[in-house]
This record gives C-alpha cells, structure tokens and sequence, in this order.
C-alpha cells in the first residue's frame, strides 16, 4: 500500500471560495508551470480583476471548461495533481452547488481526507451541514474545515473560535472523529501554504503543513480479492514465458481489497453463492511470482484445487461473510431516474453485476440535518436507505468496516446508467424496516 | 477493522499505487466489454498503457488490436517503432488512415496543412467499422484542462462526442461499463499518472521509446516561438531559416504540429532531471493545436477527439 500517494478532495458552497482555495494551494506549493499561469494572468487582466492593482484570479487554475469560465462557477469534479518533498497529491475539486451531493460522492469516495470551506462572515449553514454529513456518511478519514475569507472577517479570534465550536458540534453529531479546522484567506494565501502574518493567534499547521502529515488510513479488514478475469494462456503466452511452465496455468486475476493473502493460506470461495474451499497455492504479482499480496496490490492467484471460479467470485482468507440475498442499505442517488419499490435494477459488487428488486425504501434522509423521513421514491441527489434482494446471495460486508467491500453501484438495466452509489448497513437490513426508528446515524461510531 | 500507516514517502509507493490502479481498471474494461481495442501512437503514454495491459493479463498474451490512426504526417522513427512493438508482442494492428480519406476526398485538408483535427473522422469510423465497444487511450488528467474533468471510463454518444455536463459519476474502484446501443466507452487507466510519474515508471521497468524522445541532431526551423522539424510536411517558409539543433520531443504527434524541445537529455534519468527543471507544461511547449483558444481540447473532445 502506498503512502506516498494521498488522495484528498474538496467541498463547499457556492461563493466559499473553493477553486480560489485550490488554486491558491496549487500556485503556492509551485504546481503550476510558468505557461500556465501566463494564461491566468492574461484572462485575469482581460476581465480587470484585482481592480486598481491587477491580481491572480486563481479560480481559473481550476476552472477549465469553457463555460466554467464564461460563468465563473465550477460544472464538474477536476482533478489535480502536485507533488511535495513529502508526498503525491491526487485532488479532486468538488463543485458545491446545484448537484451538490452526487459530485461530492463522486470525489470523495475514495478520498483519504476532504477539505470543507466555510465562509468567515457566514460560518455554518446548511450547505456545511450538508457536506460534512455526506463526508461522514462515505466515511472519509479525515475532514478538515477551512474558514476562509478570514481576511473579510478582520481576521477576527472570535469569529474563528465560534466557527470551530460549531463545526466541531455538528462534526459529533454527523459522526466524523477526525477533524481539524484551519482559519485561511485563499485570497491572499494565509496557511494555505505559507503562514503569513495576519494572526499570530493561530499556532495550528498550515492547510499544506496538515496535508502533507495526516496519516493515510489503511482498512484491514479479512483478506479478499474479488476475481476480475480469469487467466487461461492455453498456448497463447507473451513472449518470455516458458511454455512447459505455464501450459495449464489458471489464475484468478483481482486487486487485494482487504488484508493480506500469502501462499499457503486456506482460503474460502463464494462461487454462484456457494462457498469451497482452497488453499492458495501461488501469488504472482506484476513484478512476477511474490509470497504475499496486500491491500491495493493488482496480482493473479493460483489455488490448488480444480473448482470453476468465475468473474465475479470472491476468495476470502478467513471467515467468509455470510452470503445473503436480502440486505440494507443508504443509497445516493446519481441520476435523475428515481429509485422506486419494486423496481428492477442491476448491483454491480466487487466484480460481479447481479440482477436484484428494491424491495422498499425505509426513510429518505434531510441531508440539512439527517433527520429520517418516510418517503415513497428517492430521487437526484436524495439520501436514504433501501432493502434490496438480489437473484444470487453475495458476499456483502457492513461498509462501516470495509470501503471496498461494503459498497455498491445501483445500475439501471436498460441503458447502463449509474442510478446510486450504495452503502451496505448490516444491521438494518434484519429489521425490516426498524432502522426508521434509529437515531443519528451509527457511523458515528470511531 | 482499520490501522493507520503514518509513515510517509518514497516514490516506488507512488508508482505501485498508480500501477495497480491502471491494472485493476484494464481488467474491469477487458472483462465488461465485448470488443476492445487500444489507440497506438507510439507515443509514451500508449506505449505504457500496453506496458499495463501486458501486466494486467500476463503470463496470457495480448488479447486485444492494437488501433493507429495514421494522419500520414509521421515521425518516421516512430512507424518503425511501432511496427516493431506490434511484432515484439504480437498483436493485430489495425490503421485507419487519413491519407485515404484524402485522397478520395472523403476529406480535405486544412488551409494549413495540419491534420490532427481532421483525425477524429478516421478515428470514429474505425471504431464503427471494427464495432469496438470501447478503446483504451493514454490521455492523462494532468495534461489539459479540459481532459482534467474527464472520466476513467469516459462515455461518448453515437457521434462520438463528449458531454462534460453529463458525465457519469466514478464512485470507489467501481467502474461501470454498460452503455446505450450505439454508444462506446474511451477508457483511460492512467487518467491519474503525471509526466512525471510516467518517464519514472519508464525508467523503472526498462520500457523502449521512439528514439525522439531523447536529445538527438535535427535541421529545425522556428515559428511561432515553437521549433518545428524539416521534414517533407513541415517546411519553412522563406524568412525561417533552418538551423541544425539538438533537440527532442516531449510528445508524439503529428510531424506539422508538433514542437520540439532544445535538450541535451539523451537517457530516461537525464529526461527526469530535465523536467524537475522545465517550466513550461508538457502540451504548451509542443502542441501548436492547442493553442487555438483556451477551450481548444474541450472543444475537439466534443466533436469526439480522444
């Protein structure tokens, strides 16, 4: 697993400043090469911004399409990259407005922290309310808040203090145990990157100090592997390969989604809903044959008995998790075709897309304050959690202690569209429909 | 159920994360669609994604075509290390060519001799013509800012084209391949590799270049503050005059459109050391069509450019 690698997107509201905050983080970490920010000086002097004294608008670094720069808002998720003596920066800039919450799981699925911005003058509203319950519904790691336009609030101690006081309540309530919250001016580059000299009060890290230490989370839950591709040459070899060595050669090619897998470990296969048992017999990994394979690893395993495993199956080493066609789960939808009870959908899971029913929707959430509501159909952007029944058993596990195990796609089986993002929650799904009954949401747990 | 790893570094880490990435999604494309193919310019970039794909299903060979859209306006060295590629991993190579669709006029050239535009109508007939479902391309998120919005796996509609205020959303490492009939898929696993992080991946796995990649002697003339080479689709006009310079190329592509870069840097570790140094960003040095407008990607990306 690579720790050099960190994966970090953003969320705030419209007018938060975020691509600004972006920007501002990329032109002082030195990100952006010298034609680039030629172009953004020129646009920024074409439309005079700065006024008197002609300024960076840095939103440009960002924002690429053209009609994000006609309108100055940000359509779509982007993606960039930097890079410091401490680390390699995937980052993922979120819009805030609009679809708000599709394009915030979409960055932050697989994020290992997000930055929220709030506005110093406005603190927080329900656009912060809403952002960090998502955050903490996808369980990202780290949730860091930045208070920007510190600046327009004189860079006042109090404003700060409170601002933190009820970030840090609503982060509890929310269920988020990891939160820092830093005060920034992306305009003038306060601790963003540098310290500047605007408020000797605050003693914290800088927002790039805080990024480039934050432990990067690693799951390790029980070692499995869903199987991508089944891998048979038959005769068929690149050159290179021995082909006495590898004349029946049959290996199950797949990423390491928990764990790790040694050879000569017993494992287990879901086949068709049924489990086998094996043991693993080889492990090649792409630099060639490995004695062990870890959590992100993309390698080819070999077992040592003759069962038909398929795309789609899963080998576990350990426990298996009970194979069940019935489970729960909150969902967010992505598109504006609504999930209804009844409905025929396709789940895609791990490596395998099986044809499962809505059996029903228990409550949609308020993203404002999660509270749970009844509600007939989920639609754009809605939150809730569904029971579903799928026409084979899967291996699913609660998302709460697997990311990569414990989610799903909802596919709409005409055309393929994405429908929602899911995430599977192991005990509401035995109490039909009690879960409407629960409290805040059980995430909460650190 | 989670520990956390604080220890941080090492850019081996980084090029294992990044590999295996890539090689998780080849596979998901491989195993979810019928007919894929793999766009070859024997530029970097191609050249290690079918570096990936080897990976991604060895020790099994290649199972898909390779696809050369072929403007006719080549670096000679680089037809020739394509066809070598081709023959060292034994694949099928199938060229659509823009020089046929010229000259029996089912295309015509532009006023000023460039055809990288013009490609995308080969390009989208020979993914109909093949009935590919999905090819793979080596276009990475850092190089443009319209491609920085693309998705992995990035739907186009009959045409061909790209909507970037209808994307499907990418959640987790789940990648969802359906489509609408008569809809392909363009798949691009190293979306999230650098320049940077592909010359040090080039390095580590010993991986081959066309010869232009690195600092050689070349009869290039100036214009427009790019250095352009001699070659028979790329001449000077009378006040350039044509200097011999050692030079090399950051990217591979059209002979009339594409820049060359003053280098000394002969090997992969001297190209590394070179871009630790460079400002200037990798397509804005070397690719006069995207200094058309701002937009000038986005644009050519709707029209079903890859």
């Amino acid at each position: 697993m690579a720790h050099g690698l960190f994966r970090l997107a953003t969320a705030g509201s419209v007018d938060d400043g975020k691509s600004t905050l972006v920007g501002r983080l990329l032109h002082d970490a030195k990100a952006i090469l010298a034609d680039s920010l030629d172009d953004i000086r020129r646009v920024s002097a074409e439309r005079g911004f700065g006024g008197d004294e002609p300024a960076l608008d840095l939103a440009l670094v960002t924002d690429g399409l053209r009609a994000e720069r006609e309108q100055g808002i940000t359509i779509d998720v982007a993606y960039r990259y930097f890079t410091t003596p401490a680390r390699s920066f995937i980052l993922a800039d979120c819009p805030g407005h609009v679809q708000y919450t599709r394009n915030t799981v979409t960055g932050a699925s697989t994020a290992d922290a997000a930055v929220v911005l709030v506005d110093a003058r406005n603190g927080v509203v329900e656009q912060t309310r809403r952002h960090l319950g998502v955050l903490g519904l996808l369980r990202v790691p780290q949730v860091i808040v930045a208070v920007n336009k510190m600046d327009l609030a004189g860079w006042d101690r109090g404003v700060y203090e409170g601002i933190r006081a009820d970030v840090e309540a609503v982060a509890v309530e929310l269920g988020i145990s990891a939160l820092s919250v830093i005060p920034v001016s992306a305009l003038d580059g306060d601790f963003v990157v540098d310290r500047g000299a605007s408020a000797p009060w605050y003693t914290g890290p800088t927002l790039l100090e805080l990024l480039e230490t934050l432990p990067v989370v690693v799951e390790q839950h029980v070692p499995r592997l869903d199987v991508q591709l089944v891998i048979r040459p038959q005769g068929a070899l690149q050159p290179g390969y021995d082909a006495e060595e590898f004349r029946d050669f049959r290996g199950y090619a797949g990423t390491v989604s928990g764990g790790s897998l040694r050879v000569g470990d017993a494992v287990q296969v879901l086949s068709a809903g049924r489990p086998y048992a094996a043991s693993v017999k080889g492990l090649r990994s792409t630099t060639g044959p490995v004695e062990a394979a870890h959590v992100g690893d993309a390698v080819v395993v070999e077992l040592d008995t003759d069962i038909d495993i398929a795309r789609g199956d899963t080998i576990v080493a350990g426990e298996l998790p009970e194979p069940v066609r019935e489970f729960a789960a909150e969902v967010c939808l992505l598109s504006d075709v609504p999930v209804t009870p009844g409905q025929r959908v396709l789940i895609k899971h791990g490596a395998q897309v099986v044809q499962a029913k809505v059996e029903g929707i228990d409550h949609v959430l308020r993203v404002s304050d999660f509270s749970k509501h009844p509600a007939d159909r989920l639609g754009l952007n809605d939150l809730g959690l569904v029971r579903l029944r799928t026409a084979v058993p899967l291996a699913v596990t609660d998302y709460r202690d697997s990311r990569a195990a414990g989610s799903f796609l909802l596919i709409d089986p005409q055309d393929g569209t994405t429908l929602a993002a899911g995430m599977i929650e192991s005990d509401a799904g035995a109490a039909h429909g009690a879960a409407a009954g629960r409290g805040v949401p059980e995430h909460a747990a650190a | 159920m989670t520990v956390v790893a604080s220890e941080v570094d090492s850019s081996t880490d980084v090029l294992d994360a990044l590999e295996a990435e890539s090689i998780h999604i080849i596979r998901e494309v491989l195993a979810e669609f019928e007919r894929p193919g793999l766009l070859f310019s024997g530029g970097k970039d191609s050249v290690v994604v079918l570096h990936l794909l080897a990976k991604a299903v060895a020790p099994a060979r290649v199972p898909i075509p390779v696809v050369h859209v072929d403007t006719g306006h080549n670096f000679d060295e680089v037809i020739a290390f394509r066809d070598a590629t081709v023959e060292r991993y034994g694949l099928n190579l199938v060229v659509g060519s823009m020089q046929e669709y010229i000259d029996d006029g089912r295309l015509r050239e532009n006023a000023d001799g460039t055809r990288n535009r013009l490609q995308t109508r080969v390009l989208l007939d020979t993914i109909e013509q093949n009935k590919f479902d999905v090819v793979f391309g080596g276009a990475r998120r850092d190089e443009d800012k319209a491609r920085a919005k693309e998705r992995i796996l990035s739907l186009r509609d009959e045409f061909g084209g790209w909507d970037p205020r209808n994307q499907r959303p990418e959640v987790w490492s789940l990648y969802n391949g359906r489509h609408a009939a008569g809809w392909h898929v363009r798949a691009f696993p190293i979306s999230n590799w650098t320049e940077r992080d592909i010359w040090a991946y080039i390095e580590r796995e010993r991986i081959q270049l066309p010869p232009i990649y690195f600092a050689h002697e070349r009869e290039v003339f100036e214009r427009e503050g790019m250095i352009r080479a001699v070659t028979p689709v790329s001449q000077p006009n009378d006040d350039e005059p044509v200097l011999t310079r050692t030079v090399r190329y950051r990217t591979v592509g059209d002979a009339s459109c594409t820049g060359a870069v003053l280098s000394e840097a002969r090997t992969v570790p001297e190209v590394l050391d070179e871009l630790a140094l460079s400002t200037l960003t990798e397509r804005g040095a070397t690719r006069a069509d995207d200094r058309i407008s701002a937009a000038a990607m986005e644009d050519r990306k709707k029209e079903g450019y890859f």
